[in-house]
């Protein structure tokens, strides 16, 4: 066990757990965030995705041990009030079915759109292709991501 | 032209509305069997499983029974009542009921059965609430009711163009007589019904809000995960939890049915605690069996006699007659579920209570095993439903529910059991593996003289492997389809249209060859084949106008599929392109479909596109195959589904039809992988009838 510091949407945080966790747990279990899902706990669906510095790293196979000094955010902090660009495409396009891989489908695209901030077709389909939806949204993922850049929702 | 509908008091309870509740009204929507078979609309004994609340502020609550996975009933079973209401949407609000047998009958969501099935019954209660309301504001103005509206909420007094609020009406409105008869709107002054409105909760699904079963909380609750015998059937021999044990954050180790189960302070201890287990199994029965004598068995058995599901004519004389007869064997794998969100389920057995919180779709299920591991009274089980992350049949099950409630029970305390990707694949209850014999016969004409399909599969339940195939609507002469059964003991289930899932890629691939050998266009073929449907044709005819069906651009490769179920009829067009590589890509799918009235037209295509992906995922890569009796996939590299860049173009459309509405969820999925099979050997010659399709060997053959 190790005592460990984390800032998690802009809040510090101490958790005493063994260095190996891997982060979904801790944030899940220590710090009831159950926004970010467990779905394979091997890296091969991104249910888990959160953001380190604004990158997109899976955190089921992420020890905490390893976050560092790095400010992580999930789906919980990317807006206080649902005013995030993608969500509002996400609701417009209606986007979710079970809707228990989308926290990790908007993170993924949140660190996209962050990087790229108009991407094609074929940049969505490279970076989202790696997060799966059981229930078939697919098609409406991409839609949203390009309505959420093209100025979004008015 | 409005109805007017006669009420069964029975069906109605009217709550008292002394302390300001509001009004509040129960009702009963019909029960129904599993797999979507309705049992007659009257209903025994008072059992409102639908009520009604609307407060003093106007906020409309609906309380449902049913369960909420992902095919948004939770927003088109309230349009129905709201539209009958004349409610305010903005103001309708949605609870999910807990188990309650008594107050609610049958709970089960499945064979996409909630719309279709509750339709009359929901705007008939909106409609007596609505009317109540109206009676109230014309008790208020002291004119008769016909000279008062609803609307958006509202009441409005023709005469003086006075507006009464319904939350201003609900004291004066409960205490109307519930009426005895009441207008139904004209469906096309339908101002909410067909419209495609956004999903109520829609902001708890991308702010991570929504509390699924695996997000489930309480106070002192502990987390455990099983260790489970790998061989399926097996049980544990001994074990040693020494190591486990000393492992900080340990709880408990105990023994359950279906493995050992180690109950830490968290997942991640609970999962290393489970690792340092030291087990020794008893594999059973199963420890050989693997999928190669699974498939040698079935398809042994299709040469035994098999129990008669349909015969009409006589296929034997009409196969002698003919002059052109072929026959062709088909095979599919087994499949798991495998929605995004594992198994889990909360329990907490203490005083004399038993208290179940399970993402399920049989809540009654959950609440007969909690009964039967503790023992106690069925009133002392209570049985909560979380929302689902995907479902696809696998919640039907039960299997998660008892390992969460004998943990609690042994340790008293609360626990959630959830189970790993790993085990979730390699202990699911699978749609069964099945062999078909198909022959057929050619009349002069080139149409079929007799059709003969035995299917062959594992039992014990026969609808898990017959459905869809002696349904087959295809207007032949001569029919016999009968099935035989053989013991093989992998647990099975009904997995997103149950067996129609088989037999519709045996019945369009098979009718497609028999178009082929008759040297006839598939579409047109089949198009004749179901003249005596007329709703049939429609959907075909939409599907081949839609998808340019024959006027592809060169490079270009179709197959077509039609298959009706749960009372819609879905045809979907597959159209293959080659690539650069001069390999096969799926380019587009386009699915036509016949619900009756599209109560959420998005709705209706977010199921089909749904549909249409996990129909194509299972073409492409679904199956569980067996070694040593182990399930040989354990995570998505090996049970793969479909990602986004495979993903097709899909284009969907809706028969615009004045009928009741039917099943949307599962309809679309039988008649994509025949579909695809179909354009497949369009495209190259050759026939695929076995399933997965092996894409790369594919390539190979251009
Ligand atoms: S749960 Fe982390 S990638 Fe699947
Ligand atoms: S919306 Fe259900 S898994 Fe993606």
């Amino acid at each position: 066990m190790a005592k460990i510091n984390l800032t998690v949407n802009d809040k510090n945080y101490t958790v005493d757990v063994d260095p190996k966790t891997p982060l979904l747990w801790v944030l899940r279990d220590n710090l009831g965030l159950t926004g970010t899902k467990y779905s394979c706990g091997k890296a091969l669906c991104g249910a888990c995705t959160v953001h380190l510095d604004g990158k997109a790293v899976r955190s089921c196979t992420f020890p905490v041990s390893a976050v560092g000094s790095a400010s992580i955010t999930t789906i919980e902090g990317l807006s206080s009030d649902l005013k995030h660009p993608l969500q509002k495409a996400w609701i417009q396009e209606e986007v979710s079915q079970c809707g228990y891989c989308q926290p990790g489908q908007i993170m993924t695209a949140a660190a996209l759109l962050a990087n790229k901030p108009n991407p094609s077709d074929e940049d969505i389909d490279e970076t989202m292709s790696s997060v799966l939806c059981r229930c078939g949204t697919y098609q409406r993922i991409r839609r949203a991501i390009h309505v959420a850049a093209e100025g979004g929702v008015r | 032209m409005s109805s007017t509908t006669a009420i069964n008091r029975r069906d109605f309870l009217k709550l008292s509305t002394s302390a300001g509740i509001g009004l509040v009204l129960g009702f009963c929507l019909p029960t129904k069997k599993l797999y979507g078979i309705d049992s007659p609309e009257a209903v025994e004994s008072f059992a409102p499983n639908v009520w009604l609340a609307i407060d003093r502020s106007g906020t409309v609550t609906i309380t449902f029974s049913r369960c909420e996975m992902g095919q948004k009933i939770w927003t088109s079973l309230p349009m129905i009542v709201a539209e009958e209401l004349e409610a305010d949407w903005s103001k309708v609000r949605i609870k999910q009921g807990d188990f309650n047998r008594a107050a609610y009958g049958s709970q089960t969501t499945g064979g996409s059965a909630s719309v279709r099935t509750s339709y009359n019954r929901l705007r008939r209660a909106g409609a007596v609430a609505r009317e109540m309301l109206i009676s109230a504001a014309a008790q208020t103005w002291k004119v008769p009711v016909n000279r008062c509206r609803a609307e958006n909420g509202t009441v409005i007094n023709l005469d003086t163009k006075q507006k009464l609020k319904y939350g201003e009406l609900t004291e004066l409105a409960a205490q109307q007589p519930i009426p005895d008869e009441v207008p139904l709107k004209d469906p096309k002054d339908f101002k909410i019904i067909g419209q495609s409105l956004k999903s109520l909760n829609a902001d708890l699904r991308v702010n991570g809000k929504a509390v699924f079963g695996l997000d489930f909380k309480l106070p002192g609750l502990l987390t455990a995960v099983i260790a489970r015998c790998p061989v399926i059937g097996g049980k544990v021999a001994n074990f040693d939890d020494s190591i486990t044990k000393t492992i900080p954050g340990v709880r408990h180790v105990v023994e359950v049915t279906n493995g050992v189960a180690v109950v830490a302070d968290d997942t991640w201890t609970a999962i290393k605690g489970r690792k340092a287990l030291k087990i020794t199994w008893d594999e059973g029965p199963n420890a050989n069996l693997s999928s190669e004598i699974i498939s040698e068995t079935l398809k042994n058995a299709v040469e035994k006699p098999g129990t008669v599901l349909r015969d009409d004519g006589n296929v034997e004389k009409a196969e002698k007659e003919s002059r052109k007869k072929i026959t062709a064997d088909f095979e599919v794998p087994y499949l798991d579920h495998a929605p995004m969100e594992p198994m889990n389920c909360t329990a907490y057995v203490h005083e004399n209570t038993c208290e179940i919180w399970a993402p399920t779709q049989r809540p009654s299920r959950a609440h007969r095993i909690g009964t039967q591991v503790t023992g106690l009274d069925a009133k002392n089980v209570i049985v909560h439903i979380l929302p689902m992350g995907g479902a696809f049949g696998r919640r039907l099950q039960y299997d998660y529910v008892r390992d969460a409630v004998e943990v609690s029970n042994l340790i008293k305390a609360p626990v959630k059991v959830l189970r790993t990707r790993d085990e979730d694949i390699q202990h699911g209850t699978y749609r069964p593996a099945t062999y078909h014999r198909v022959s057929g016969s050619l009349d002069k004409n080139g149409y079929p003289l007799s059709w003969n399909h035995r299917v062959s599969g594992p039992g014990p339940y026969p609808g898990l492997i017959t459905g869809g195939a002696d349904t087959l609507a295809y207007d032949i002469p001569n029919i016999h389809v009968d099935y035989v059964m053989s013991d093989i003991s992998i647990p099975t289930g009904a997995w997103r249209s149950v067996a129609n899932t088989q037999n519709a890629f045996v019945n369009e691939c098979f009718i497609d060859e028999l178009a082929v050998a008759a040297g006839k266009d598939p579409y047109l073929y089949r198009r004749k084949l179901l003249e005596i449907y007329p709703r049939m044709v429609k959907v075909l005819d939409l599907v081949a106008e839609k998808a340019h069906w024959g006027n592809q651009p060169k490079g270009h490769f179709q197959g077509i599929a039609i298959h009706p179920s749960f009372h819609s009829r879905a045809a979907i067009v597959v159209e293959l392109n080659t690539d650069k590589r001069g390999g096969l890509n799926i380019h587009k799918v386009v699915c036509a479909i016949d619900c009756g009235l599209a109560i959420n037209p998005d709705g209706v295509k977010a199921q089909l596109e749904g549909g249409i992906i996990l129909a194509l995922t299972a073409a492409l890569y679904g199956a569980i195959t067996l070694k040593n009796g182990r399930v040989q996939q354990s995570n998505f590299h090996n049970y793969k589904l479909l990602t986004m860049r495979e993903t097709p173009l899909l284009e969907t459309y809706i028969v615009d039809i004045d009928e009741p509405p039917t099943g949307v969820g599962e309809p679309p999925v039988p008649p994509t992988p025949p579909a695809l099979a179909n354009a497949i050997f369009a495209a190259t010659g050759k026939r695929i009838r076995t399933l997965p399709v092996d894409i790369k060997k594919l390539r190979r053959y251009r």
